[in-house]
């Protein structure tokens, strides 16, 4: 596992632990939300388990202070008994999904699962998205509106290196050393090669999104100082 | 390398491609492929995949006819056939043998082995090849599809249709192309791919000469590489044009020299021209490359080098880009050749010449063209070989050849065009019955 869960209250209820336990995931209890900022991991919490069974008042609270960050927390998953379920209308935004109390322990662990599975695909790192280029680093694939590019191993690499850094200029030496590594013989040359390579595979409507900067190197897309002259409408 | 094989299995997956084309060459360059299916890539990837060696061409050696084709995971390509929904994936194979050593009779070996000299020595070799072609009715007779010339814009005609998508394919399947037009010869075509290291150019070189043709089939026309299809036309040639690089260097380039050569690149040259009459055989290795380099059809003739003779044999354009477009362009080549074979002649030439400190003979000047032959060897200008028999002869005494072919594929290669020669030598043509059965 990665990044713990942040889990409310503390201590949450023993079960809840149990089945977290069991289920292998890593996760910090926090009392509060001022409390659930300061103990948050540095690369952020991988979501959130509220219990609203004994405190509901404090539980929205802290679901609320974790979706008005600039980052919101997610995915978060509401714990709820059958009489407060009333009280989550109009309060769809707080989270993204929730469990019944008493919740039998393989129901808290697949909807985790599934939450896990769906943020996933929509946010997590392993999509890398620039204008209409989709790449997925699970699965190595790459598609321009939906068209799924053909690309052999270096000229995937080399647009995902591009794709992840958009708007800054890279010499040849910098994607020789960063894409191909050190032990790479062929020389700088090799980098021209295969960005005459990627453009001829964009196609003509998305070749120019890498741009030739002259006596230095290349750029993926827009230069963070302004818009290039072929982009002006 | 485990990640690109990961790259190259997932992509298979994900891709629903249901069989994988292994590709490799011959001696005579043909290209040779079998396919697997997605199950077999991973063992293949790893292993090898077996096969028997003897039933291809040059590779017979009763003892050794079990062989491993091993996937080279960098030349993984997808393919799109038409009509066909998912991609057909495709790599290019080393040959080894079943102890697991490279096979030296495989001529991507050979290249491998003479670009690993190169690079002992701190020289990356590029290629960008002129590839010239005929587009005929059939092929069963030379019926060309149009009657246009060098550079004419033909709208409405089927070839510069048929050109366009042969290069949107080519582009489809990374190989860039520079530039293309309707060359001199009526139904003759040029492409023009953009340079690239030498061993990916000679596995673009096996895929370019199937997708023309393919491209041709599918719309009912014949695409041909003969080097001269038609007495009376030009022929087709492959013009290389050749260049060294030290790092991010053209170690070519001098602009402190009149001809913008450094030594190297002159060294180079020199090597080229030395060697030339060596190497032809391997250059221009079908009996019918002979018809194509004769004097008047702009193919070269006469072993010499010059800056905007397009007759000469080695040329050196003026470099457009100051820094790095210092290239030689080596003009005997024709598109039948077996690239990997040709590609490493001419560089191992061009670095021998480097080796051994060739001193670059003066540039030609255009009366050589018009001097007696005599004039042209009291000059010593020589003539390349007159004939395949003639190619051989020079090739068979080369040990510098010997040496860079290696042994399997040098004897072979002998052995074979000798009965090629033969064989023709045997014929009567219908050139002998026009001329002697009336009058004899």
């Amino acid at each position: 596992m990665g990044e713990p869960l942040l889990v409310f209250p503390d201590p949450p209820p023993p079960l809840l632990v149990q089945t977290l336990d069991l289920a292998g995931y890593s996760w910090k209890a926090a009392g509060n939300a001022s409390l659930a900022t300061q103990l948050e991991p540095v690369d952020g919490w991988a979501g959130a388990v509220i219990s609203a069974e004994t405190d509901p008042e404090g539980a929205f609270v802290v679901c609320r202070s974790l979706r008005r960050r600039d980052v919101p927390v997610s995915p978060v998953l509401l714990l709820v008994s059958g009489t407060q379920l009333a009280d989550l209308e109009l309060r769809e935004d707080l989270f993204d999904d929730f469990c019944l109390t008493p919740f039998h322990p393989r129901e808290l662990e697949a909807r985790l699962r599934l939450l896990a599975w769906r943020s996933g695909r929509a946010t997590g790192p392993e999509v890398v998205e620039y204008g209409d280029l989709l790449i997925n680093l699970e699965t190595y694939q790459a598609a321009v509106a939906g068209r799924p590019l053909d690309l052999t191993y270096m000229e995937h690499e080399l647009l995902k290196f591009f794709a992840t850094h958009p708007g800054k200029v890279f010499t040849r030496e910098t994607l020789l050393s960063r894409v191909w590594g050190y032990e790479y013989y062929g020389g700088a040359r090799t980098v021209d090669v295969h960005v005459r390579r990627l453009r001829a595979k964009l196609g003509d409507d998305h070749a120019g999104w890498i741009q030739t900067v002259r006596s230095v190197g290349y750029r993926f897309g827009q230069s963070r100082w302004g818009v290039p002259a072929n982009d002006k409408p | 390398m485990e990640r690109q094989l990961e790259y190259v299995l997932r992509t298979v997956e994900e891709r629903n491609v249901r069989f994988v084309r292994l590709w490799f060459t011959d001696v005579s360059g043909f290209l040779k492929s079998f396919a697997i299916t997605p199950a077999e890539l991973e063992d293949a990837l790893e292993a090898g995949m077996e096969f028997d060696g003897s039933c291809i061409e040059g590779f017979t050696r009763i003892q050794e006819s079990d062989m491993l084709a091993r996937p080279d995971p960098g030349t993984f390509e997808l393919v799109h056939l038409p009509g066909e929904e998912t991609p057909v994936a495709r790599m290019f194979c080393d040959i080894h043998l079943p102890s697991g050593e490279p096979f030296d009779g495989d001529p991507r070996f050979v290249l491998k082995r003479t670009l690993e000299r190169a690079r002992e020595k701190g020289f990356t070799f590029y290629v960008a090849p002129e590839m010239e072609y005929f587009y005929f009715r059939s092929a069963d007779g030379t019926e060309p599809l149009d009657h246009a010339s060098y550079f004419d814009l033909t709208p409405s005609d089927l070839a510069s249709e048929l050109r366009k998508q042969t290069i949107l394919a080519l582009e489809g399947m990374g190989i860039p192309v520079q530039y293309s037009h309707h060359e001199i010869s009526p139904s003759q075509q040029e492409i023009d791919l953009r340079y690239t290291d030498a061993l990916t150019m000679a596995d673009n070189i096996l895929a370019f000469r199937t997708v023309v043709k393919e491209v041709a089939q599918s719309r009912g026309v014949y695409a041909t590489f003969m080097p001269k299809p038609v007495a009376g036309w030009n022929g087709s040639g492959m013009h290389s044009h050749l260049s060294l690089f030290e790092g991010d260097v053209n170690a070519f380039h001098d602009p402190g020299d009149e001809y913008g050569l450094s030594k190297v690149g002159k060294c180079f040259v020199a090597g080229l021209l030395q060697h030339a009459r060596e190497i032809t055989a391997i250059t221009n290795q079908w009996v019918n490359s002979y018809k194509r380099l004769i004097a008047g059809y702009e193919a070269p003739v006469y072993i010499c080098w010059a800056r905007n003779n397009r007759s000469a044999l080695v040329r050196v354009p003026i470099p457009r880009r100051a820094d790095s477009g210092s290239r030689v362009e080596y003009r005997a080549p024709d598109p039948a050749c077996n690239p990997y074979l040709a590609f490493s002649l001419m560089l191992a030439a061009g670095l021998k010449g480097i080796e051994e400190g060739y001193p670059l003979p003066p540039e030609a000047t255009n009366n050589i063209f018009e001097m007696t032959p005599e004039e042209r060897l009291a000059e010593g200008i020589y003539n390349l070989p007159n004939s395949l028999a003639e190619a051989l002869d020079v090739m068979e005494k080369s040990e510098f050849v010997a040496e860079v072919l290696g042994e399997h594929v040098f004897d072979y290669f002998i052995r074979n065009k000798r009965l090629e020669w033969a064989e023709y030598k045997s014929y009567v043509t219908p050139f002998e019955i026009d001329r002697y059965l009336g009058v004899l």
